[in-house]
């Protein structure tokens, strides 16, 4: 019962601060930039759109086709002059063929559910966690620094229950804002796919898959929020975690990238934390060394490459989010509150 | 009398860079059922230390606490039901309402929602509970904060300053409702630098300074086991009675200067004033025990009474007593 009602408090507390609505609507409406961006520059290809192509392309042809006989002219004017270098010798020019212009070039751009749909849940993703990241080291750090914190525990002077409980309801909360952003999320896009692309190729195991990429998307947000509240709660202030962000990709990010730029070190994205989300999201991120040559049967340089899987990614997740929340929590119990 | 809060012995340390800090060095205190207890001190002396150290916010190097006969911190989520307590200025979120915040904690406490109507009628912000906290001014914000305390109808309150901005108004409705709630059974444990009031409102008082007990009892029995310290000096007419002051004081003298006359503060021998005028051929023509209040018994008991020429620092207490 106590547990539940102080779970419940946390709850009402999360969701009526100003700050999460505030920058819950601002990502909602980011998302939603980006839907009407997909919507706007897609189009749906019907029998209009490729006749249209195809008169496109067949006109290019033509076009090409004169130009190339242009020059031949040109070239079999300046024979004999300083200008003859200028052109092939006996002026041989091929002339291009009506297959070199594929109609399929001339075609509005157009959404493939299929296709397209995994970057949409990336960026989803990335959106949601940046929320998440932001809105959990506020749910705690502003209570640390406003004293909040403090006012609770002569309510509940039980320290891990009342962190745990905290973030176990900032979590549900986030949870249930992924799920349901997902899911609007899935049907735009399968709406758009429909008046604007195709939907073609949607098997069991497509949707499946999809869906694994949501769970997916889910455990980055949970962790991201997570470690925002975890980095807050350490510091004791919203702005630890925002300044550890900060530090983190100016120093880590860019600082290393550069150095191990410079130094040629073989695969700088195992560095970069970029490419390990990239990981988890797509399953895995190739890196290639194009320092490196490998001959393939065809005589072809193959560069050297290194996967990192979701499998590794998800390990890192899982022993940064250990030790940053793990530390949150032993420091809530050992540090005096002054 | 049973008593609802015992503290024994209790040590709490800072170690820095700087060096090892006692905040606490084996404080002492005992408040009884039912009673307005007062907790005094300077500056740095260690009441919010003690207090935090009570609420289970600060974890101790030493000693015994028990609250409703119960050991703390070990048994705090226990009491910590029938313990209202404000530490300090406490501070809210701004964009809530006292509504809101009110209720927040009534959630968290397991208490009936009804409660919030009735604390905020209680400190006079019922027509301001819907109004956002950052429109509320230091001392609506003392009230808000009583109010929070007060929510679980606790058996021990315990507020730190509690009078902090509040005008003179305020004041006399916080002392009302102190009493109020003590003639109700509750026991109010009330750390304040308004020594005027805690002399008003207190049963009872215990006076900390550089982390010890320096004294504690009844008011009136405080009052009277230092009346007779301070003693009012008149001189022959004619006498320079700065130059009297500054002969005693280069004896250690704690030297406050009337318009005709001047009182000394740690006067536990009074004898001696005479002999070391005399032996300036200055003579005495009255000597008289200055009455007590607990301002004066404050500064003399933690060594915290200004010195003219002087910037004390905080932590820096005068050696007590004079003239034994």
């Amino acid at each position: 019962m106590g547990s539940v009602s102080l779970y419940r408090a946390e709850t009402r507390r999360l969701l009526k601060r100003r700050f999460t609505k505030l920058f819950t609507i601002g990502a909602l409406l980011i998302l939603a930039a980006v839907a009407a961006g997909v919507f706007f520059t897609n189009h749906k290809v019907g029998t209009d759109q490729i006749a249209e192509a195809k008169g496109k392309a067949h006109a290019e042809y033509l076009r090409s086709v004169a130009s190339t006989e242009q020059v031949r002219k040109d070239c079999e004017a300046a024979r004999g002059t300083s200008r003859a270098g200028e052109f092939p010798p006996n002026c041989e020019l091929a002339a291009p063929a009506e297959s070199d212009f594929d109609p399929e070039w001339y075609l509005p751009a157009t959404f493939d559910f299929k296709k397209g749909f995994p970057d949409m849940v990336t960026t989803m993703a990335a959106v949601l966690a940046l929320v998440g990241f932001v809105i959990g080291a506020s749910f705690v750090g502003a209570e640390w620094n406003s004293g909040g914190m403090m006012n609770l525990l002569l309510w509940r002077p039980r320290r891990l229950q009342v962190l745990g409980t905290k973030l176990s309801a900032f979590l549900v909360a986030m949870t249930g804002l992924t799920v349901l952003v997902a899911a609007i999320w899935t049907a735009v896009f399968y709406g758009i796919a429909s008046l604007r692309g195709v939907t073609t190729g949607l098997t069991s195991g497509t949707w499946q898959s999809l869906g694994l990429m949501e769970l997916r998307a889910l455990v980055l947000v949970l962790v991201a929020g997570a470690l925002g509240f975890g980095l807050a709660s350490l510091g004791r202030h919203t702005a630890m975690a925002l300044g550890v962000a900060i530090g983190v990709i100016v120093i880590f990010q860019f600082g290393v990238g550069t150095v191990l730029a410079i130094a040629h070190v073989k695969f700088p994205e195992l560095y970069l934390a970029p490419f390990w989300v990239i990981a988890w999201m797509a399953k895995k991120y190739v890196a290639e060394d194009y320092n490196s040559c490998n001959f393939d049967v065809g005589g072809g340089c193959q560069p050297d490459t290194l996967t990192i899987t979701w499998q590794m990614a998800g390990s890192a997740l899982a022993i940064i989010l250990v030790l940053v929340v793990g530390a949150a929590m032993w420091t809530m119990r050992k540090r005096d509150i002054t | 009398m049973e008593a609802v809060l015992e503290i024994a012995g209790l040590q709490k340390t800072y170690r820095s860079r700087k060096g090892v800090r006692r905040a606490l060095d084996g404080f002492d205190m005992v408040v009884e059922a039912g009673q307005v207890h007062g907790f005094l001190g300077p500056n740095g002396s260690g009441k919010t230390t003690t207090l935090r150290t009570l609420l289970g916010l600060i974890r101790p190097n030493g000693g015994r606490m028990a609250i409703l006969g119960r050991e703390v911190p070990e048994h705090l989520p226990a009491v910590a039901g029938q313990v209202g307590a404000i530490v300090e200025s406490p501070q809210f979120f701004g964009n809530f309402t006292a509504w809101d915040t009110l209720s927040l904690l009534a959630d968290a406490g397991g208490v009936r929602r009804q409660r919030v109507e009735a604390v905020l009628e209680l400190v006079g912000l019922r027509d301001r509970g819907k109004d956002r906290v950052r429109t509320y001014s230091l001392g609506m914000k003392q009230r808000l904060a009583v109010a929070s305390a007060l929510l679980k109808e606790p058996k021990l309150l315990i507020l730190d300053e509690p009078a902090n901005g509040l005008d003179p108004g305020g004041i006399r409705e916080m002392r009302t409702l102190m009493r109020t709630l003590s003639e109700s059974g509750m026991t109010v444990l009330l750390s304040s630098h308004i020594l005027g009031e805690i002399q008003l409102i207190c049963d009872s008082v215990t006076i900390i300074a550089a982390g010890k007990r320096v004294a504690t009892g009844s008011v009136a029995d405080v009052l009277a086991s230092h009346a007779s310290s301070s003693v009012r000096v008149r001189l022959e007419p004619g006498i320079d009675l700065l130059g009297a002051a500054e002969i005693l004081r280069a004896k250690g003298a704690q030297v406050d200067l009337g318009t005709d006359f001047f009182t000394v503060g740690n006067a536990n021998n009074p004898a001696q004033i005479t002999r070391i005028l005399a032996e300036s051929q200055i003579y005495v023509s009255e000597l008289t025990p200055a009455s007590a209040d607990l301002e004066s018994v404050f500064l003399e008991l933690t060594g915290t009474a200004p010195v003219d020429g002087q910037n004390r620092q905080v932590d820096q207490v005068a050696a007590a007593g004079w003239g034994q």
